[in-house]
C-alpha cells in the first residue's frame, strides 16, 4: 500500500511488456482476476444534468448537492487518488473509461470489474430530488461505462434514505444485465437493520441482487460514538467502526431471517474484526436473545450465511502465519473477494495483497471464484 | 489477587444529600431531577446482576456486604478497584454535574475506602468540562485510595482531543491513570450509524467506541503530548484488539505525514499504554477455543490484561472461565503483577 502504486509485475527482457506482464499474471493468479471495487469518477457538474430532467437539471445548477455538511475529513490526497491516475486527459482520476482500460483492466489482466460510484446520490438531504439523481447516475453508467466495456459491471445506486424511492429505482434498472449489485454505505442515517431500509432488501432480493455497503458515506452523526474524532485516519480507519453496528444492526432486526435471500457485501471495510465481533455479537446473544426474539440462530452463522467482504484494505499481520490463522478464524474463504479500490491511494496491487504461500485453490477463489458465483459473472 | 474492576454504586441518588451544598440540596428535593439517566445497564436485564447480587433495597453493587463476600471470600481477592458507575457526564447542567462528582467522591472515601483497606477507587469527574474535571483531580487526587481516574466511553468527543489535555495534564501529573469505562450518555449516538433499536446492539456496539477512543488517544498525540499517560479500558470485550493493532499500523504507515507527533506504531503505543479489564472477554464458542489462544498472542505482549469479575455484572459465565487454558504464568501476569506494575500497587497476595 502505498500513495503511489506498486509496480506492474516486472518486465522479462526476452518478451514483450505486455506478453510479459501476462505470463506473471497467471503464474500468480492464475488467470483468473476480478476487482470488485472500482470507482468510476462523475467528470464535472455537467456530466450528470445531461441525465436529469429539465426540472432537476435547474434544481442542480441553483442549489446543488446538499448532503450532511460538517463531516469531511479532507483526503490525504486530491480525489484520494494514486498520484499516477491522474489520466493525461485532464479528467478527474476514474473519470477517463480509456485510462482506466489501460491503467487497471489492461494493465493487470483484470476479467472483470465492478463498479461502485461513490456520488451516487444517496447522502442527498432533498430525497426526491436524490432520486432523480440517482436515477441520473444509473443511465450514465450504462451509457458511457457498461455499454463502451463489456468488462465493466456495476452496482446501481439509489436514495437510500427514502426506502420506498429507492425500492422504485431497483425495480426501474435492476434487470439490466450490467447491474449486479445495490450499492449503499456504512454510514447511513439509521442503523440498517432498521425498517425504513427493508423496502430497498425486498426489492433487491426480488431482484437477485446483492447489496455492496461501501466505505464512506455521512448519515448526519459523528464518525465514532463518542463525537468527532480530528484527523482524515480517525475517518479512514475509523470505518471498521461503523461497519460492525452495521453488521450487527442487520443480524439483531432478524433481517436475514425476514429476507433469507439477502446477500451483503462489505466493500473496503478491511476484514481482521471479523472474528471478534462474531465473538461478542454470539456471547451477547447468548446472554440477550429474549430482546430479540426474532433472530433464531447464533449471529456468525448468519454472517457467515449472508454476508460477503472484498479484502482491501487487507490487514497485515508482521507475521504470515497469523494472516493464515486469521483467514481459519473468518471461516469465510468463500466469501472473500479481491478488490483494488482503484483509483484509490491505498489500492491493494494482485501481486502484492497476500502472502506468496497462499493455498493455491483458495487464491483462485479470492481473485475471481467467488465474485463469480456470487455476481453471476460467465 | 487484584480484581481491576468491581461497581459500587449509589443506594439511590438522595444519599448524595449529605454531600452536597444547600442549592443542590433544595434542587434535588424540589426538582425532577432523578439522577443521570445513563442506564447504561437495564435494571432488569441479563448483565445487569449476576446472581445473588441484588441486595434487599438498592441497586446492585450498592451493598458493601454483599461486594465483599463475593469479591474478597467467594473470589478469592486481596485487593478490588471500585468502578462507580455514577455518570456526571449525562448532566447538561455542568456546574451540577462537576458537584455531584465531587459529592460521589467524598461518599466514595466514606463509604468505602474508609470501610476496607482492600479497596481502592476511581475518581469520578465531569468530563465533559476537562478545566472542572482536573479541579476535582486536583482536590482529591492525593488521596491514597484513589487510584485512577474514570471517564464513560461515550462521551461529547474522543478523548484525544486537545479538549481533554487539562483533564490529563491533572491527572499525570498525579500520576494516576485514566479509566474508560463501558457506557455513559452525552447525548449523542453510540454509533456512527446513528441509535439502535435494542440494548443488546447498544452493548456489542460499545466495542466500536473503544476501538474508536484508542485511535483518537494515538493519532491525536495524547500519549506524546504526555508520554506518561496510562489508559485502562473496562468491560470492552477486548478481543477486538488485535485487529485495530494491524489496520491502525497500517494506517500510520501510509498517512503518517498528517500526524507527525505519532512516532512510533500505533501497536507499540497500545501495548505501552493501554490494559483492557477482561470482563467480559468475548470469545469464541468451545470448539474454537484454540483461536483465543492466538488472539492473546497476537497482542504482543503479556501486560495488557487485568483480571476483573465486573462484579455485579453478568457476561454469561464466571469471570475466571475462559481463563482455564492459560498458562500458570500467564494466570499470575494477569491476576496480579499486570494490574500491580499498572497501578504500582503493593499487594500481600494469598494465592
Amino acid at each position: 500500500m502505498s500513495i503511489s502504486a506498486p509496480a506492474p509485475p516486472r518486465v522479462d527482457p526476452g518478451l514483450s511488456a505486455e506478453a510479459s506482464r501476462a505470463n506473471e499474471e497467471s503464474r500468480i493468479t492464475d488467470n483468473a482476476l476480478i476487482d470488485c471495487d472500482i470507482h468510476n469518477a462523475i467528470q464535472s457538474p455537467e456530466t450528470i444534468r445531461k441525465y436529469l430532467s429539465p426540472r432537476w437539471r435547474t434544481h442542480h445548477e441553483t442549489y446543488g448537492v446538499r448532503n450532511f455538511s460538517g463531516s469531511y475529513y479532507p483526503r490525504a490526497v486530491p480525489n484520494a487518488a494514486r498520484h499516477d491516475s491522474w489520466p493525461p486527459s485532464g479528467l478527474p482520476p476514474g473519470g477517463d473509461l480509456a485510462f482506466m482500460q489501460e491503467q487497471l483492466l489492461d494493465a493487470w489482466g483484470f476479467e472483470y470489474g465492478i463498479l461502485n460510484c461513490l456520488s451516487g446520490g444517496g447522502g442527498e438531504r432533498n430525497l426526491e430530488f436524490g432520486a432523480a439523481f440517482a436515477s441520473a447516475v444509473n443511465d450514465w453508467q450504462i451509457a458511457e461505462w457498461i455499454e463502451p466495456e463489456p468488462r465493466l459491471k456495476a452496482s446501481l445506486v439509489i436514495p437510500y434514505e427514502a426506502g420506498d424511492l429507492a425500492a422504485k429505482e431497483i425495480e426501474r434498472i435492476g434487470d439490466h444485465p450490467g447491474y449486479v449489485q445495490v450499492l449503499l454505505v456504512a454510514r447511513t442515517s439509521e442503523p440498517m437493520g432498521r425498517r425504513k431500509y427493508w423496502p430497498i432488501y425486498e426489492a433487491a432480493c426480488r431482484h437477485d441482487l446483492p447489496i455492496g455497503v461501501h466505505f464512506g458515506g455521512a448519515g448526519g452523526h459523528p464518525i465514532t460514538g463518542s463525537g468527532w474524532p480530528s484527523h482524515y485516519v480517525e475517518d479512514h480507519g475509523g470505518m471498521p467502526q461503523a461497519f460492525q453496528p452495521q453488521i450487527t444492526s442487520l443480524v439483531m432486526e432478524g433481517v436475514f431471517e425476514r429476507f433469507p435471500e439477502l446477500k451483503i457485501v462489505l466493500i473496503e471495510g478491511g476484514c481482521a474484526w471479523l472474528p471478534s465481533l462474531m465473538w461478542r455479537l454470539d456471547r451477547s446473544w447468548e446472554l440477550m436473545r429474549s430482546e430479540v426474539p426474532d433472530v433464531k440462530r447464533p449471529p456468525s452463522e448468519y454472517i457467515r450465511k449472508h454476508i460477503w467482504t472484498t479484502t482491501q484494505p487487507v490487514e497485515e499481520p508482521d507475521r504470515p502465519e497469523h494472516f493464515h490463522q486469521l483467514l481459519r478464524q473468518m471461516d469465510m474463504n468463500d466469501r472473500l473477494m479481491f478488490a483494488t479500490d482503484y483509483p484509490h491511494w491505498d489500492f491493494d496491487a494482485p501481486t502484492s495483497t497476500f502472502p506468496n504461500d497462499l493455498n493455491k485453490d483458495l487464491r483462485r477463489d479470492i481473485f475471481a471464484g467467488n465474485a463469480k458465483r456470487l455476481y453471476n459473472l460467465a | 489477587m487484584i480484581d481491576s474492576d468491581v461497581h459500587n454504586e449509589l443506594p439511590k441518588l438522595k444519599t448524595l444529600l449529605p454531600y452536597l451544598g444547600e442549592q443542590w440540596q433544595v434542587y434535588l428535593n424540589e426538582s425532577a431531577f432523578r439522577g443521570t439517566g445513563a442506564d447504561d445497564y437495564p435494571a432488569n436485564s441479563p448483565v445487569a446482576a449476576r446472581e445473588g447480587s441484588r441486595p434487599e433495597s438498592g441497586p446492585p453493587g450498592s451493598d458493601i456486604d454483599l461486594l465483599r463476600t463475593y469479591v474478597f471470600d467467594k473470589m478469592g481477592a486481596d485487593l478490588a478497584i471500585l468502578n462507580c458507575g455514577f455518570r456526571p457526564g449525562s448532566v447538561h447542567n455542568q456546574d451540577l454535574a462537576a458537584d455531584l462528582a465531587t459529592a460521589v467522591n467524598n461518599w466514595q472515601t466514606e463509604q468505602w475506602l474508609d470501610k476496607d483497606e482492600r479497596f481502592r477507587a476511581s475518581i469520578i469527574v465531569s468530563n465533559q468540562n476537562p478545566l472542572r474535571s482536573a479541579a476535582e483531580i486536583d482536590r482529591i487526587g492525593n488521596h491514597p485510595g484513589f487510584v485512577q481516574v474514570v471517564v464513560p466511553v461515550r462521551g461529547d468527543a474522543p478523548y484525544g482531543n486537545l479538549r481533554y489535555d487539562p483533564l490529563f495534564e491533572a491527572a499525570t501529573r498525579h500520576n494516576l491513570p485514566i479509566l474508560i469505562a463501558f457506557g455513559g450518555a452525552p447525548g449523542l449516538p453510540p454509533t456512527a450509524t446513528g441509535w439502535p433499536s435494542t440494548y443488546v446492539e447498544e452493548y456489542v456496539d460499545a466495542g466500536a467506541i473503544f476501538q474508536s477512543q484508542v485511535n483518537s488517544l494515538i493519532f491525536e498525540g495524547a500519549f506524546d503530548r504526555f508520554p506518561t499517560l496510562r489508559i485502562v479500558l473496562s468491560e470492552s470485550g477486548w478481543t477486538w484488539m488485535p485487529s485495530l493493532m494491524w489496520r491502525m499500523d497500517k494506517e500510520w504507515k501510509g498517512l503518517r505525514r498528517d500526524t507527525p507527533w505519532v512516532k512510533r506504531r500505533p501497536s507499540e503505543y497500545m501495548r505501552e499504554h493501554i490494559r483492557l479489564t477482561t470482563a467480559p472477554t468475548d470469545r469464541p464458542s468451545p470448539e474454537r477455543a484454540n483461536e483465543l489462544t492466538e488472539m492473546i498472542d497476537y497482542l504482543g505482549s503479556d501486560q495488557m490484561l487485568l483480571f476483573a469479575s465486573d462484579y455485579p455484572h453478568w457476561h454469561g459465565e464466571e469471570p475466571t472461565a475462559w481463563m482455564s487454558d492459560l498458562s500458570d504464568e500467564l494466570k499470575s501476569r494477569l491476576t496480579h503483577t499486570n494490574a500491580a506494575e499498572f497501578y504500582g500497587l503493593e499487594v500481600s497476595t494469598t494465592a
